[in-house]
């Protein structure tokens, strides 16, 4: 049973350098979607929220997982929403001329 | 190939979207591509939980998973499309909140499902730390939210005793967690969430309004520390993935955000800094130097005859709603073959790089939007400084008056171009509440009046000119 612990262990610790790296190269001028974009990466709870809910075997736990599921949809789905509404404002410098630089218009 | 190696192999793609979103962020060009993979790694994580056995039995309740995600989406879809974008802090404190109420939540359950069957010390363990963690992201959060959305002062809310106040109630959480570890009490669980819930509101509390980037991205990393617990107790590598990379991120963001204002992570969370106003806000200055002010036109002139630019914007242009504005004036200028960068502090606004976002959404190109050390080098050979709306983070205290309660924060270094406009609505003082020395420079000119009014009246004037 302590190997799965320590297995999870290893994940988590081998995630967090891998995390620290990655982060570390986004520029500042990014950080805001950064924030919101892993806010919506912790979303993922929306996974164990089911399991939860899926699992309930009694009225308390089938009320706590609604809430939980509820609760993760909101995170998961508003923080992608919000996230590429950030980022789709981000633009290059446009050529001239053109007021706004549309992305796949084709002529 | 059995279901559930199936399904663990759906997680494993759905943990690498995620990584490999978060290194999209690495520049403005791979950024949206990377979120929207990352969002297909979830749907598709999700879609696989569906077929998953709990206990050897299919998904119980399918149907009430379906109609609480329906209502989640009804209301997050909306909420994340049409708030403004100077609401955006608070809307990421909001959606941060309730994914910690949500690991609490799922941790809870989790103890309740599993208690009968006298689960290792270790898993109760996980179990409190979700609870614990999650809670305190969740009521923190709402207090953030509170502030930002200034339901409440923005100003830090202190009273006697807070420190040790807040000490005690920590320190009560602990002992309780010890006790239940022994006794495995659910009652207990439920007194343990109340004080989490407490403890999350009186840490907050006393951290004011222009410090809120720092805990609104340590909120963050909680949250994810709390997901990562419960993916330890649901046995999930999925979860401690996703959770341990939101808690690395979170982390290294709070350590950047307080570098960036020069002071400790202790100070900001526990000074309760911004609380003591020692500006007098007067125009003249007890050793007789006074602030030189002008109008619109003025500055209009001024801009109109020189060759660099660099704006410096700061909150109170968000305020002020004169993004769009600021850009249009900048374009102007560059039609007249000025130069025009923007020089960003990392803490202008009131989350990590949030003023990056305003002015991308006023159509700034990210090209002419520079970190702060660039910033500071294309000053030095910059005609005019336009700083709008700035104010603590352009105050040269920060790197001459030890006394100063910024001092050592790095700040943009406006005094070093030729000349300073200052656009500022009154003689107020930033958030520090402090005497910013620079308005009383002999570069520096002050337009008094609100920034949109301002930048209007000076784009006629350029245009007139």
């Amino acid at each position: 049973m302590h190997n799965v612990l320590l297995q999870y262990a290893t994940v988590l610790i081998l995630t967090a350098f891998v995390g620290t790296e990655i982060i570390a190269k986004v520029p500042s001028i990014l950080h805001t979607p950064l924030m919101s974009g892993s806010n919506a990466i912790h979303g993922v709870i929306l996974v164990g929220s089911m399991l939860i809910l899926g699992g309930a075997t009694s009225n308390i736990q089938e009320v706590l997982g609604f809430l939980a599921v509820i609760l993760a949809t909101l995170n998961v789905v508003g923080g992608f929403v919000v996230t590429d509404r950030m980022l789709e404002m981000f633009k290059p410098r446009a050529p001239k001329a053109k007021e706004t630089p549309s992305d796949e218009v084709a002529q | 190939m059995s279901r559930d190696t199936l399904i663990d192999l759906i997680y494993l793609f759905s943990a690498t979207t995620f990584i490999v979103a978060l290194k999209g962020l690495g520049s403005p060009k791979h950024a949206r591509r990377g979120n929207m993979v990352a969002a297909f790694g979830m749907l598709v994580a999700v879609v696989a939980t569906f077929f998953k056995y709990v206990d050897g039995h299919s998904l119980h309740h399918v149907w009430l998973i379906l109609l609480a995600m329906f209502i989640g989406v009804i209301i997050a879809v909306p909420t994340a499309r049409f708030v403004k974008m100077t609401a955006m802090p608070q809307l990421v404190a909001i959606f941060n909140g309730v994914g910690g109420g949500a690991a609490a939540l799922v941790s809870i359950t989790e103890f309740i499902h599993i208690k009968s069957s006298h689960p290792a010390t270790y898993v109760i363990l996980e179990v409190l730390l979700g609870v614990l963690i999650g809670t305190v992201s969740f009521a923190g959060s709402a207090i953030a939210f509170a502030k930002l959305q200034e339901l409440m002062t923005g100003r830090p809310v202190t009273y006697p005793g807070q420190q040790l106040i807040n000490g005690v109630v920590g320190l009560a959480a602990v002992v309780l967690i010890v006790t239940i570890l022994v006794t495995a009490s659910t009652s207990l669980l439920w007194i343990l969430l109340a004080l989490a819930f407490v403890l999350g509101v009186i840490f907050v509390l006393p951290i004011g309004g222009a410090d809120v980037p720092v805990l609104i991205s340590l909120l963050n990393a909680f949250t994810g520390l709390a997901v990562a617990a419960s993916g330890f107790t649901l046995g999930s590598n999925l979860l401690i993935v996703a959770g341990t990379l939101v808690g690395a991120s979170g982390i290294l963001l709070t350590r950047l955000m307080s570098k960036a204002m020069g002071r400790s992570l202790s100070n900001v969370l526990f000074s309760a800094f911004g609380s003591v106003v020692t500006a007098s806000g007067a125009t003249t200055r007890d050793d007789g130097r006074s602030v030189r002010s002008g109008t619109a036109e003025d500055a209009a002139i001024l801009l109109g005859f020189s060759s660099r630019v660099v704006i410096i914007p700061g909150y109170g242009l968000a305020v002020a709603q004169g993004q769009h504005v600021l850009r249009e004036l900048a374009d102007l200028l560059e039609s007249k073959g000025i130069e025009v960068f923007y020089a960003i502090h990392p803490v202008a606004g009131r989350m990590p790089g949030h003023m990056n976002v305003l002015l991308a959404e006023a159509n700034v190109p990210y090209e002419q939007l520079l970190e702060m050390d660039e910033a500071n080098s294309e000053l030095a050979t910059a005609d005019v400084a336009l700083v709008v709306g700035a104010n603590d983070t352009v105050n040269p205290a920060a790197l001459d008056d030890p006394s100063s309660p910024i001092y050592g924060m790095p700040i943009i270094k406006a005094d070093l171009a030729e000349n300073v406009l200052f656009l500022k609505r009154s003689m107020r003082p930033g958030f520090a509440g402090i005497e910013n020395d620079l308005l009383y420079n002999p570069k520096t000119t002050l337009v008094f009046g609100d920034a949109k009014d301002t930048l209007t009246k000076m784009v006629a004037a350029v245009k007139a000119n």
